[in-house]
């Protein structure tokens, strides 16, 4: 039996309960079930995938019955399933932290009633891009979740999330339009967008032509990532959405980029073509990343420019092109997706609790709510890279591959590298001092509920409505569960680490995937010689060029 | 491959004038541009379907080669809707910001400038002596549980601040080298709890 066979309910579950909570927009409890109930079955489906191919092995199913390079394909491999497991857990963290919230702020109103449809629908576009084996089922995939991602930036329709929801929405548009336009020209070229087809078909193509299509797919998935000249939006944009929302995107969607240009570098463009502007890019991102951090007082945007910055680290591990790198980028992709979601979630928690996000108004918490304290402390030291955490192995990872790589750029990069994780540190040691370990009385500007006695602080007031509870037992527990979730990738990062450097091997040597997707007997050119490759037995062209 | 040459002069001059709007400010410019790239783009994809004239449905008589090519149709069709709903959504926006905002631009993000206006000097970070905020202050240096004076309090010392340390005053930078332990200066702290505070 196919394992494949079941990857495409990874995605039609979501869009289906989707579908079924918009039915029950008026009862929240009934519509909070399904949404629930539908993530936590999606999740089982995609870790019975994983294990599935956790010892290696690359499987494809062909949707509808349309042979390999006209219908659509989807590809179960290492990489994809493990994408697949993590971006669930934590999109059903952050779900059941988002309904924590709105259970306790008693919202029944509109806007949130939506939210429950639109975040699985979210959760759709995520799988569809990870399952995706061809280029344009890929961009409905992006399509799909940044429509969604629209609606969740502008869930409320309050002046900065509007202002913030215009930057998004133009610049994902854009660069979407790029996508779209690289797509056509690859088409143009190949006659074919299947990726596995490509794969062989782009070896063929004159060298400049190819730099072309190469460095329009990467702009467009440079841009949905966030490396650095490509970044300017996301720190503009993130910080206004509600806390859950700025949370699931910091996770996933830069993620789902740095996945594309994975696929893009490995699959369709093998060869170091483009490694030393990449290595580049990756630097500046890393650097210019972390000093904007440091510049920030509001714990959002300073962490949306960490965010940013650690996108480097990715970039770094992918350019490097060997089994040691790409292997640790697989990893560290795991550890940030979980690491970066749980810290916007204390953030949102942190707002909740002190009143407000701006470290100027903040102080004391570490007395006021030592759980929070931890729950903070554990990721902030996970992201700067503190050992024994997953972060500090992620990077370790990184640097070592680095140094075997071995040019000058690549120590370059280690040394960047070094440099970004002490900055973090320092990051993440200012938002500890000022929000965690100073008096509230030496806050520039601190928040009453700070002030305010101990014995009635663990209920405020808030905008209107009486008596709410400020760190509700959910929202809590599920940041908690995600908090663990990241120190488990911490214990089990031996067999992690294993599976990661197995899927970066099955990556380079790119025989799996295309013999997966386009049949056993079709031979795969040697990646040393990207000469013309052999036109060989495989099926005709999806279209003869004219 | 031929390519009609009047969809391409349209093509690229819907993309001229769409890249020059959403330049614009303006953001009902801003989402003409982003309709005229969207339908540039389409007409890019029908592009590389071949030549117009071609068989579009299936006839028995027809060689293989003498078939349209149909992806690219559904790939425009696909992207036709998806524009459709950007585009919808584009307008909800702009509803929005002038029924908030009372103005159809693009508004700066307040943040940002405030953070561009910052000076470089941080009162916490670069100041000479911080504020002490822990809890431990450091009265233990002194004997008359007075601890540390700011330059505020009258005192005055060279670079604002002074502890009193015993029978004499020493510069607030200078007191760290004094927390030795076998420093001189070091005497019991006093019994009642705290400094000045």
């Amino acid at each position: 039996m196919n394992i494949a066979s079941f990857a495409p309910l990874a995605v039609v579950l979501p869009i289906l309960g989707a579908a079924l909570t918009f039915l029950l927009v008026r009862q929240s409890r009934a519509q909070r079930t399904v949404s629930i109930a539908v993530l936590s079955l999606t999740l089982l489906l995609e870790c019975w995938l994983l294990a599935s191919v956790w010892g290696g092995g690359t499987s494809a199913v062909n949707i509808g019955g349309w042979l390999p390079p006209w219908g659509i394909v989807m590809v179960v491999d290492q990489f994809s399933s493990l994408m697949l497991v993590v971006s669930s857990s934590v999109s059903l963290a952050v779900l059941i932290y988002a309904t924590g919230q709105g259970m306790a702020d008693g919202d029944q109103d509109a806007p949130v009633s939506i939210f429950h449809p639109t975040y699985l629908i979210l959760v759709a576009g995520v799988s569809n891009a990870f399952l995706s084996g061809d280029l344009f089922n890929l961009y409905v995939g992006f399509e799909i979740l940044l429509t969604a991602s629209y609606v969740l930036m502008t869930l409320g329709g309050t002046g900065p999330r509007i202002r913030a929801g215009v930057t998004y929405v133009v610049v994902s548009v854009v660069s979407s339009v790029l996508f779209l336009i690289a797509i056509a020209m690859v088409y143009g070229a190949t006659g074919t967008i299947n990726m596995a087809d490509l794969a062989l078909k782009l070896a063929e193509l004159d060298p400049g032509t190819r730099n072309l299509l190469h460095v329009m797919l990467l702009v467009a998935f440079g841009i949905k990532a966030a490396v650095f000249p490509l970044s300017f939006w996301l720190p503009d944009s993130y910080p206004t959405a509600p806390a859950p929302v700025t949370a699931v995107f910091a996770g996933l969607l830069t993620k789902v980029g740095v996945y594309a240009m994975v696929r893009t570098e490995t699959l369709l463009f093998p060869g170091d073509t483009f490694n030393t502007p990449l290595m580049v890019a990756a630097l500046l991102t890393m650097v210019v990343g972390i000093l904007g951090a440091l510049a920030q007082s509001d714990i959002k945007r300073l962490l949306s420019f960490t965010l940013v910055s650690h996108i480097g680290y990715m970039v770094f591990g992918l350019a490097m092109s060997s089994v040691a790198g790409l292997g640790a980028a697989v990893f560290y992709v795991a550890h940030h997706i979980t690491i970066q979601t749980s810290l916007f979630l204390v953030t949102g928690l942190i707002e909740r609790r002190g009143g407000s996000s701006s470290m100027d108004r903040v102080a004391g918490l570490a007395k006021l709510s030592p759980l929070l304290a931890v729950l903070f402390f554990v990721p902030g030291m996970n992201l700067a890279g503190i050992p024994p955490f997953s972060g500090f192995l992620g990077k370790l990872g990184l640097l070592q591959a680095g140094v075997q790589l071995g040019t000058p750029l690549a120590y370059a990069l280690v040394i960047g590298g070094v440099l970004t994780s002490l900055l973090t540190l320092l990051a993440i040691a200012r938002v500890w001092n000022r929000a965690f370990w100073r008096k509230p009385e030496d806050a520039e500007h601190p928040d009453p509920v700070l002030l305010a006695d101990r014995a009635d602080s663990a209920r405020g007031v808030r905008a209107g409505k009486s008596n709410v509870t400020l760190l509700p037992r959910t929202m809590v527990g599920s940041t908690l569960g995600l908090v663990i979730f990241g120190v488990a990738l911490t214990v089990f990062a031996g067999p992690l680490f294993r599976v990661a450097d197995r899927s970066a091997v099955e990556m380079l040597d790119r025989t799996p995937y295309i013999q997966a997707v386009l049949g056993e007997d079709v031979p795969v050119p040697v990646l040393s010689q990207p000469g013309p490759g052999p036109a060989g037995d495989q099926p005709a062209g999806g279209q003869e060029r004219r | 491959m031929s390519v009609n040459l009047t969809l391409l002069t349209v093509m690229g001059a819907l993309y001229a004038c769409g890249i020059y709007l959403i330049l614009e400010r303006s953001l009902t410019r801003v989402l003409l541009g982003l309709m005229l790239l969207a339908n540039a783009t389409n007409l890019l994809i029908l592009a590389t379907g071949g030549y117009a004239g071609l068989a579009p449905l299936y006839n028995k008589d027809t060689a293989p080669g003498e078939y349209n090519d149909p992806l690219p149709q559904a790939l425009i069709l696909t992207s036709i809707v998806i524009s459709f709903a950007v585009t919808a959504f584009m307008l909800g926006i702009i509803y929005r910001t002038w029924v908030l905002a009372r103005q159809d631009e693009i508004q700066d993000d307040a943040e940002d400038r405030r953070v561009a206006k910052t000076p470089s000097f941080d009162a916490e970070d670069d100041s000479v002596i911080p504020v002490e905020t822990s809890e431990f202050p450091l009265t233990m240096l002194g004997t008359d549980g007075e601890g540390i004076s700011d330059s505020q309090d009258g005192a005055s010392g060279a670079s604002g601040a002074t502890v009193k340390v015993g029978d004499r005053k020493l510069e607030a930078d200078e007191t760290a080298s004094e927390e030795q332990p076998g420093s001189l200066n070091v005497t019991p702290p006093p019994s009642q709890e705290g400094g000045g505070r």
